[in-house]
C-alpha cells in the first residue's frame, strides 16, 4: 500500500513524540517529581500509531493502563498529557485522573484505562454507536496480552460478533502481563481464540510500523465496510517494565536492551525510508527536533503550571446533583 | 314509617369521587336540624367540604364515626321525627345496609363516566359531560393553571335536565399541552371548535378567572353560541392581577412552596388539601405543562397586567349576564366588577376568596341554576 | 389517566422516550426473547418478567438489542455506547448479577466524569429488579442499593410505586449522568392512576406520603408501601407519622429528613437492604449528627437480620421487614422515657 507523503511524516513525528515523551517521563520519575505510577509505551509506538494512521476524530479508540501512546497517536495533546501527569489543573483531565487516564473524548479517545480488560466492552458500546447512529465510525479496543485472559475481552470478542459491530480489537502482545510471562499466562493462541469466535485475525509485526499500518488498514477497513468486527494481533516488546521502578527481574538480562537495539521502529522506519527514497532523513531529523523542543517545553509548562483547588476536588462528580 | 326516615348518605362531591371520609359531625346526635345546614365535613382526596342536611329533622343516629372512609352512598346517618320509633329506625338502617351491600342502591347514574378525549384540530382535549334533556347546555371554561376539576362540585347540580360540559384547556390537566398563542381569543377559537365537534349550537357559559375572558371573547366572536354568560371572579374586566399567585404557580415545584401560592385561590386556606396540591405539582411534572403556562401568562399578563381589556365585550353582550366575585379575591379583585350597567347583576360573596365555586358551592350554584332556568 | 401497573408504568416510559428520542437504545439478556429460536418468534419474553414486552416489536433490532448472557460485555457496552452519543437503558435483570459487571459500572460509568476532568458525560440507565419476598433465595432477592449509594458518581433510584416509577425512569432517561433503577420485583402487579403522558420527577426530592407530628419514617422502595400502611393503622389510634419516600438514595434528600424529624422528634428507618452500611445506618448517622438535640428518643432502625436472604417462606417472611413490625418500632420510639435528665 502506499502511503502518502504527509501521513507518513505525520506518523513519524507521533512516534518520535511518544518516544520522547515516554523516556522524558522514565527520566523525571526517577526524580520523584511525579506523582503515583507510570506504564511507558517505549519500544511499542508503531502499534498505536500504525493504526491510528487509519482513524478520524469519528472514530473512537479505548486504551490501557499503558495509555499514553495511544493518546498521541490519536492526537490529544502532549501539554495537556504533560500536565496531567504532573497532577496540575492545566491537566487535560485537570488533575483527576492522571496517567491512567487520560481521555478526550472529542477527538475520540475514550480513555487510557486503570482496569485491565477495561476498555473491550466500552469499545463493543462505542462501535453500536457508530452502527446506530450511522457515522461510518470504527470503534477500537487496544489492549495487552494480559488483558485478552480477562473474561471481558472474550465477552466482547462473543458481543462484538454477535451483534456484528464495526469493532476492531488489537491486540498488543508485548509478551508480559506485568511480570508474568505470556507463554505462561495465555493458553491456545490469539489466532485460535479469533478464529473461536469466527472473527477474522490478522497479525503483524509491531516494531515495524509499515507491517502495522498494511495489518490495521485491511482490519479496519473490513469493520468499516460493516463486515463485523476483527482482531489484530501486534507482536512487540516493551522495553521498559511494568510500571516505572520495576527492576524487571523476571526478564533475562539484555532482553530488553536487545529490543531495543534490534526492533526500534523508528530506527526501522528511518531505514525503509531512506531505502525506499520515500522521504529525506533531513525532514525526520527537523522532526526530531522539533519534537525534543516540544517536549522540553510541555515538561517546563507543567512543572510551573498551577496546581488543582480545593473547590476542584467536589467538582464534576456528577453532571448534576 | 320509612317515608319518615330520611337516609343521609355520602355525597358525591365531584364525578370521580368514589368514598369520602367523615372528618367531623358537626351536630350531636339527637339534635334538630334544618334541610341545608351543614351537618359534617366530608373529606375526599380533592377538597373538604361541609355537607349540608337534604331535609329538616332530628339527626337520631349517627353511623359513621369520625375519622371513617365510606364509599359513595354509603349511610352516614339517619334524620327522622321524633315520633318514629328506635325499632322502625333500626329496621330501617338493617334494610338500607342490606340492600348497599347486596349493590341495590348503589348510584346507578351514568356519571360514572370517565371523562373522553375529543379531538379539536391538532389538539386532543379532556371532556367530561354529565346529564341530559333539552334545556340549553352548559359549558364550563377553568382558568389559569386549573382543570374541570375544579368543576366538580358544580356540575352535577347543573345536570338534572340539560347536558352539561366541562373540559380542561390546551395545556391544562389532561388536553394536549400545545397552547398555541396562550392568549384568551386562541382558546375561545378552540372552544368554538370543541362546541362544533360536540354538535352544540348554543351554551350557557360558566367561566371561572382567566376563563371568563375567554368566555368574553368567545361572546365577541362567536355571540350566536353564547346563550348567557355567568362570569365567575373574571379576568378581563380591569387591569390587576396577582402576579406573585402566577409566577409562584409557575415556579413552586414542591408541596412546601406551592401551598402558599395556592392559599392566594381561598379565603379559607383549609380548603387547599394535600391531594390538591399534589394533583397540581403531578400536572406541572407533565412534559410541556410549564412551557404551556409561561406562555399563557406572557401572552395574558405582560409586564404584570392584564393585556386585555374586554369590558366592552361585556356591555355590548345582548344575552344576559351575570358576575359572581368573592369579596376576599387575593388573585383578581372584586373592584373590578364596579361600574357595570344594571342589567348586570353582581353577587359579591363574603368571606370568599378567588374560587367561589368551591369555596361556596351552594351559592353559586343557586345563583347558576336560577340564571339558567 | 388510567389504572396501570408498575410494569405498565416502566414499559410507558421507556415507550415514551424511545418514541422521543431516537439516541435511547435498549439492551439487555431476554429483554425482547426468543431471537435464534427454532420458533423464529422475537419478541417472546419482553424481559424475563414481561417489563419490555412489545417494545421490540414497536422498534425493532435497530433500538432492541437482546444480549448474549454475558453481563460484564454489555453492560461494559452500554457504558461505551453513553460515552459516545447513545442513551443507553441497559437492563441488568436480577441487580444480584451485578457481581458479573461491577467494574463496568463501578470502575467506568462512575469514574468517567470526574476522572476525565468533567469532560465525560455518560446518560445510562441501569434497571434491575431486587428485593425479597418471591422465594429466589439468596442469589435472586438482595437489596443492593445501598452498594451503588455507596459509589461517587452514580445516581441511584428505588421507585415506590408505579406513578413514581414513570417519572422516576423517564427522569433517570433525561439525565446526563448514569442512573441504577432498582424495581422491586414483588410490586410489578401494584396498581395505581398514572397519567398516559410523559412526565418526569426530579431526583434528590423526597416525597412525604403521609404528614404527622409524633414520628418520622424514612422508607425505601417497596418499604414506603409497608409504611403508609404501618403509619394509617397508628392514625387511628392517635399516633400521626410523617412519612418520607426519599426516592433516590443517591442523591438523598437529607434536608428533607432533617426538617421533618426536627418536627417530630422521632426516627423510624425502614430498609429492605442488608442492616449493615445499609440506607438505615446512613440516613440514622445523619440524623444523630445534625439534628440529636431534636431527638425525643433512640433511632429505630427497621432492618433484615444479617444474613443472606433465606429460600423458605417462612424464613424470608421473618426476614423482610413488614408493617407490623414498623408499627411496633413506632409505638416503641412513642413510649421511650428519658430516664436521665439533662443537668
Amino acid at each position: 500500500m502506499q502511503i502518502a507523503h504527509d501521513i507518513l511524516l505525520r506518523s513519524y513525528r507521533s512516534m518520535r513524540t511518544i518516544r520522547d515523551f515516554e523516556e522524558r517521563l522514565h527520566v523525571e520519575f526517577a526524580t520523584g517529581d511525579i506523582p503515583g505510577f507510570v506504564h511507558l509505551y517505549c519500544g511499542e509506538e508503531a502499534s498505536a500509531v500504525g493504526v491510528c494512521a487509519h482513524l478520524s476524530n469519528t472514530d473512537t479508540i479505548a486504551s490501557t493502563h499503558r495509555g499514553h501512546g495511544h493518546c498521541i497517536a490519536k492526537g490529544v495533546g502532549v501539554d495537556g498529557m504533560m500536565a496531567e501527569i504532573y497532577g496540575r489543573k492545566t491537566g487535560v483531565c485537570h488533575g483527576k485522573g492522571g496517567s491512567m487516564h487520560i481521555a478526550d473524548l472529542s477527538l475520540g479517545m475514550l480513555g487510557a484505562n486503570g482496569i485491565v480488560g477495561g476498555g473491550p466492552p466500552l469499545i463493543c458500546g462505542a462501535a453500536l454507536s457508530h452502527k446506530v447512529l450511522k457515522d461510518g465510525g470504527v470503534a477500537v479496543a487496544f489492549y495487552g496480552d494480559g488483558a485478552s485472559n480477562e473474561g471481558t475481552t472474550l465477552e466482547s470478542l462473543n458481543l462484538a460478533m454477535v451483534w456484528q459491530l464495526p469493532a476492531v480489537f488489537v491486540c498488543e502482545d508485548n509478551g508480559y502481563g506485568e511480570a508474568t510471562g505470556a507463554s505462561y499466562a495465555c493458553a491456545g493462541t490469539q489466532k485460535a481464540r479469533a478464529a473461536g469466535f469466527g472473527m477474522p485475525y490478522f497479525d503483524c509485526d509491531g516494531t515495524d510500523f509499515f507491517a502495522v499500518h498494511e495489518a490495521a488498514g485491511q482490519a479496519i477497513a473490513h469493520a468499516r465496510a460493516g463486515h463485523g468486527p476483527v482482531m489484530l494481533h501486534v507482536h512487540l516488546a516493551r522495553w521498559y517494565g511494568h510500571f516505572e521502578g520495576d527492576a524487571m527481574t523476571y526478564r533475562a538480562n539484555g532482553e530488553a536492551a536487545r529490543e531495543r537495539a534490534e526492533h526500534d521502529c523508528l530506527q526501522n522506519f528511518r531505514k525503509h525510508v531512506t531505502e525506499t527514497s520515500l522521504l529525506d532523513l533531513s525532514a525526520l531529523d527537523d522532526i526530531d527536533t522539533s519534537v525534543k523542543d516540544e517536549i522540553e517545553a510541555a515538561v517546563k509548562a507543567a512543572k510551573n503550571a498551577p496546581l488543582p483547588e480545593p473547590a476542584d476536588l467536589q467538582a464534576d462528580v456528577y453532571v448534576s446533583y | 314509617m320509612t317515608d319518615l326516615i330520611t337516609p343521609i348518605t355520602m355525597p358525591k362531591f365531584g364525578l370521580a369521587m368514589t368514598e369520602g371520609k367523615i372528618t367531623s359531625w358537626n351536630i350531636p346526635s339527637g339534635a334538630h336540624v334544618e334541610a341545608g345546614q351543614e351537618i359534617a365535613d366530608i373529606e375526599t382526596t380533592k377538597i373538604t367540604n361541609g355537607y349540608e342536611s337534604p331535609a329538616s329533622g332530628t339527626l337520631r343516629r349517627r353511623i359513621a364515626t369520625e375519622g371513617e372512609t365510606l364509599p359513595v352512598g354509603a349511610l352516614l346517618g339517619v334524620l327522622a321525627e321524633p315520633a318514629v320509633s328506635d325499632a322502625d329506625i333500626d329496621a330501617f338502617i338493617a334494610k338500607f345496609q342490606a340492600d348497599f351491600s347486596s349493590g341495590s342502591t348503589a348510584d346507578t347514574q351514568a356519571d360514572h363516566a370517565e371523562p373522553i378525549m375529543v379531538s379539536v384540530g391538532d389538539l386532543t382535549l379532556r371532556v367530561q359531560e354529565a346529564g341530559q334533556g333539552d334545556a340549553t347546555p352548559v359549558l364550563f371554561i377553568h382558568g389559569f393553571g386549573g382543570d374541570l376539576g375544579n368543576w366538580m362540585l358544580n356540575q352535577n347540580a347543573l345536570s338534572t335536565d340539560r347536558r352539561t360540559i366541562t373540559f380542561d384547556l390546551p395545556g391544562h390537566g389532561g388536553s394536549s399541552k400545545n397552547v398555541g398563542d396562550g392568549t384568551p381569543a386562541g382558546f375561545a377559537a378552540t372552544t368554538a371548535a370543541l362546541l362544533d365537534k360536540l354538535a352544540i349550537t348554543s351554551v350557557h357559559v360558566v367561566a371561572h378567572s382567566l376563563g371568563g375572558a375567554i368566555a368574553l371573547d368567545l361572546a365577541r366572536t362567536c355571540p350566536q353560541k353564547v346563550a348567557s354568560l355567568s362570569l365567575i371572579a373574571p379576568a378581563g374586566l380591569g387591569q390587576g392581577i396577582n402576579m406573585d399567585f402566577i409566577e409562584g404557580f409557575i415556579s413552586a415545584d414542591r408541596r412546601k412552596t406551592l401551598e402558599p401560592v395556592l392559599n392566594y385561590l381561598v379565603h379559607d386556606k383549609t380548603l387547599i388539601s394535600r391531594q390538591m396540591v399534589e394533583d397540581i405539582i403531578r400536572f406541572k411534572r407533565l412534559d410541556g405543562a410549564i412551557q404551556g403556562l409561561q406562555t399563557i401568562a406572557k401572552a395574558c399578563f405582560p409586564h404584570g397586567r392584564q393585556a386585555e381589556d374586554l369590558r366592552p365585550v361585556l356591555v355590548s353582550f345582548s344575552g344576559p349576564a351575570q358576575i359572581i366575585w368573592g369579596e376576599a379575591d387575593e388573585v383578581l379583585s372584586p373592584d373590578d366588577a364596579k361600574n357595570l350597567p344594571d342589567t348586570i347583576p353582581v353577587t359579591l360573596l363574603p368571606l370568599t376568596g378567588h374560587m367561589p365555586q368551591l369555596e361556596k358551592a351552594a351559592d353559586v350554584n343557586a345563583a347558576l341554576i336560577k340564571f339558567v332556568k | 389517566m388510567s389504572k396501570k401497573s408498575f410494569r405498565q408504568a416502566i414499559n410507558e416510559a421507556l415507550r415514551q422516550e424511545m418514541q422521543r428520542d431516537p439516541r435511547v437504545i435498549l439492551m439487555g439478556e431476554d429483554i425482547a426473547g426468543g431471537q435464534g429460536g427454532s420458533a423464529g418468534i422475537v419478541d417472546a419474553w419482553g424481559g424475563v418478567l414481561g417489563v419490555t414486552k412489545g417494545l421490540y416489536t414497536e422498534f425493532g433490532p435497530e433500538r432492541v438489542f437482546d444480549t448474549p448472557i454475558s453481563e460484564a460485555s454489555y453492560i461494559g457496552a452500554a457504558v461505551g455506547a453513553a460515552a459516545t452519543g447513545l442513551r443507553p437503558v441497559a437492563e441488568l435483570m436480577f441487580v444480584d448479577f451485578v457481581g458479573s459487571c461491577l467494574d463496568q459500572i463501578m470502575n467506568q460509568a462512575a469514574k468517567f466524569r470526574y476522572m476525565f476532568g468533567g469532560k465525560a458525560r455518560t446518560p445510562l440507565v441501569i434497571r434491575a429488579m431486587y428485593g425479597a419476598g418471591f422465594n429466589a433465595a439468596a442469589q435472586h432477592s438482595q437489596a443492593l442499593y445501598p452498594l451503588f449509594t455507596h459509589i461517587p458518581g452514580l445516581k441511584v433510584v428505588v421507585p415506590s410505586s408505579p406513578y413514581e416509577a414513570k417519572g422516576l425512569l423517564i427522569e433517570a432517561i433525561r439525565d446526563d449522568d448514569p442512573v441504577i433503577f432498582l424495581e422491586n420485583k414483588v410490586m410489578y402487579d401494584d396498581e395505581e392512576e398514572v397519567p398516559d403522558e410523559p412526565y418526569s420527577i426530579p431526583f434528590g426530592e423526597a416525597n412525604l406520603t403521609r404528614e404527622g407530628d409524633d414520628v418520622t419514617i424514612v422508607a425505601f422502595g417497596r418499604m414506603v408501601n409497608f409504611a403508609n400502611e404501618a403509619a394509617d393503622r397508628l392514625e387511628k389510634d392517635g399516633i400521626s407519622c410523617t412519612v418520607i419516600d426519599p426516592r433516590t438514595t443517591s442523591p438523598l434528600d437529607s434536608a428533607t429528613i432533617l426538617e421533618c424529624v426536627e418536627d417530630t422528634g422521632r426516627l423510624v428507618i425502614v430498609d429492605e437492604s442488608s442492616p449493615r452500611c445499609n440506607m438505615a445506618t446512613d440516613v440514622a448517622a445523619l440524623v444523630a449528627e445534625q439534628a440529636f438535640d431534636a431527638l425525643k428518643a433512640p433511632i429505630r432502625q427497621v432492618v433484615p437480620p444479617h444474613t443472606p436472604v433465606p429460600f423458605a417462606t417462612v424464613l424470608e417472611k421473618l426476614y423482610l421487614p413488614d408493617a407490623a413490625r414498623i408499627e411496633s418500632a413506632v409505638r416503641s420510639v412513642m413510649a421511650y422515657k428519658k430516664t436521665k435528665q439533662d443537668a
